[in-house]
């Protein structure tokens, strides 16, 4: 072989094997499990912002009356002042045949049955979703029927939002540990190496080489190592995470295809085996640093 | 590879007449005996000196203080003029790129071949590798192993590792160079190539210190001095290692 075409010789000092190739498994693994992880915090976050958009200002306003007249009478009412109301974009009645589709579940087919005092309703989006516009809004609509109650989407979502949250800082803590384990394997298999290498170092030493120097040839080892790995685990984790979204928006629920990942997460998610080889690089370099410090 | 970080050691007297001076240096391993005691010599730059003594006499422990492997239990060391006992641990590397050294061992690197070890110390000090090539060449024809250029240390000889730890010790054109049972290896012929290299060198200003038994070796240098060592104590009745003559006593 000619010597141009070998490995550069800085390459050459440290000599590749076993090792190596294990390492390299090892960060594939660790940079799957931490860009799924990643994926599944980024999609939770995704859905609780879409939750919170769909969610925030929208409240429907009930109007319980046993008298089909008066509770007609008031609905339209109430439909006039939403409408003509500044703190209102939307007021929307719901249809009475949808009404007795979504209680045929329970009721049967007696739903639409004229004779049973069905409830009025109006879908409401407001401008403004804090609690005083709400209560401001909640006195208007009683001024005008006594009758009406306000019900706040937030509200009955608010577990859904609470358990996207708790998957979102679970994710987030699986990251943060993995990084954390991760840097934990650089830097033992940093100090292997320096042990297996012992010899080499000795030598590297004794013919005038810095700590620095020495420690740049572990850099570049697990920088390598690192960049490879994060390649296969992050490529395949992505591969995943994709799968995963197609599936979740052939559901067709709009909590799930809230959980879709926009271009900016799917660049993020891209990033992530970077930041693991930039980890990896300065844990090994502090990791060598440190035991060659103790060395003559 | 480049030389980032290590300090550039500048002589404090550019006319230095001694290149090493050891003063009352003792060296013990954990907490047994002295190995080395009362040690006290100075080396003239460009001198050429054979260290003898009976195995365990502390040739190999005196070299290691030489060559900065080891720091001193007690004792004064000076070395280029600076203070090598008290000097920073950043500013070894350019102490130890001014020192060639031949381990007894030969200690090199075993996957790298013939020529890639003796690049190894102008790698180290960022020599461009444009300006390696000729030189190791060089050295390579000079120790007779030109057509050994790819091998590697296990598959030479124990003479051919020799000849390339003494190239790698010399490639760098050290200040001084510290080789232990240099000859030991290698056939009667090769070691006086070897030893006309050493001689060589020296004629070029290097200082030579090799340790040996060979009292054959010893003669064949006519300017050579003689360091004795006798159970970790130098041998030197007349003064004359201490206070060389023309040496200024401080």
């Amino acid at each position: 072989m000619s010597r141009s075409k070998e490995a550069r010789p800085e390459r050459r000092l440290l000599d590749s094997g076993r090792t190596t190739r294990t390492m390299r498994w090892v960060m594939a693994i660790m940079l799957f499990l931490t860009v799924l992880a990643a994926a599944l915090g980024l999609g939770a976050l995704a859905a609780t912002h879409s939750l919170d958009r769909q969610l925030a200002g929208r409240l429907t306003v009930e109007l319980v009356e046993a008298d089909p007249a008066a509770r007609d009478r008031d609905a339209r009412r109430l439909l006039a002042m939403l409408r003509a109301d500044r703190a209102v974009t939307a007021a929307q009645p719901v249809d009475p045949a949808r009404l007795a589709k979504l209680i045929e579940p329970w009721l049967g087919a007696i739903g639409s049955d004229p004779d049973l005092p069905m409830p009025a309703l109006i879908d409401v989006d407001m401008t403004d979703a804090s609690d005083a516009a709400v209560a401001a809004l909640s006195a208007r609509v009683t001024h005008v029927a006594p009758a009406a109650r306000i019900d706040r989407h937030a509200r009955w979502m608010a577990p859904v939002s609470q358990f996207m949250t708790l998957l979102l800082a679970l994710a987030a803590g699986i990251v943060v540990l993995l990084a954390l384990a991760t840097g934990t394997i650089v830097v033992l298999a940093a100090r292997a190496g320096l042990e297996a290498h012992r010899g080499t170092i000795e030598i590297m030493h004794m013919l005038g080489s810095t700590d620095v120097q020495v420690a740049r040839l572990f850099q570049r080892r697990i920088a390598g190592d690192a960049a490879v790995g994060g390649a296969i685990g992050g490529i395949a984790a992505l591969a995943v995470a994709a799968l995963v979204g197609s599936r979740l928006a052939a559901l067709g629920s709009a909590l799930a295809s809230g959980a879709a990942l926009g271009w900016p997460q799917w660049v993020a998610l891209a990033l992530l085996p970077l930041a693991f080889v930039a980890l990896a690089t300065l844990a090994a370099r502090i990791a060598v640093l440190r035991a060659l410090g103790e060395t003559l | 590879m480049a030389g980032a970080g290590a300090d550039k050691v500048t002589s404090t007297d550019a006319s230095m007449a001694n290149i090493v001076q050891f003063d009352n240096v003792g060296l013990r391993y954990g907490t047994g005996d002295e190995t080395l005691s009362d040690i006290s010599f100075t080396l003239a730059t460009g001198a050429f000196y054979f260290l003898t003594g009976a195995s365990g006499a502390g040739k190999t422990s005196l070299l290691k203080l030489l060559y900065l492997a080891q720091r001193p239990t007690r004792g004064v060391i000076r070395l280029f003029g600076e203070d090598a006992v008290t000097l920073p641990r950043r500013r070894l590397p350019g102490f130890r790129r001014r020192i060639g050294v031949v381990f007894q061992d030969f200690r090199l690197v075993p996957h790298l071949s013939a020529y890639d070890n003796i690049a190894l110390p102008l790698r180290i000090a960022g020599v461009r590798e444009a300006d390696i090539e000729t030189p190791v060449h060089e050295m390579l024809a000079w120790v007779g192993l030109s057509d050994r250029i790819h091998a590697k240390p296990p598959t030479l000889s124990g003479g051919e590792q020799q000849r390339v730890a003494i190239a790698r010790a010399v490639i760098g054109r050290p200040e001084i160079l510290v080789a232990d049972e240099p000859t030991g290896n290698v056939d009667p012929a090769m070691a006086a190539r070897l030893l006309h290299l050493f001689d060589s060198l020296n004629r070029l200003g290097t200082t030579v210190v090799i340790a040996t038994h060979d009292m054959h070796l010893i003669g064949s240098v006519a300017t050579a001095q003689m360091m004795r060592l006798d159970r970790g104590r130098l041998l030197d009745p007349t003064g004359a290692l201490r206070f060389p003559p023309g040496h200024a006593a401080s």
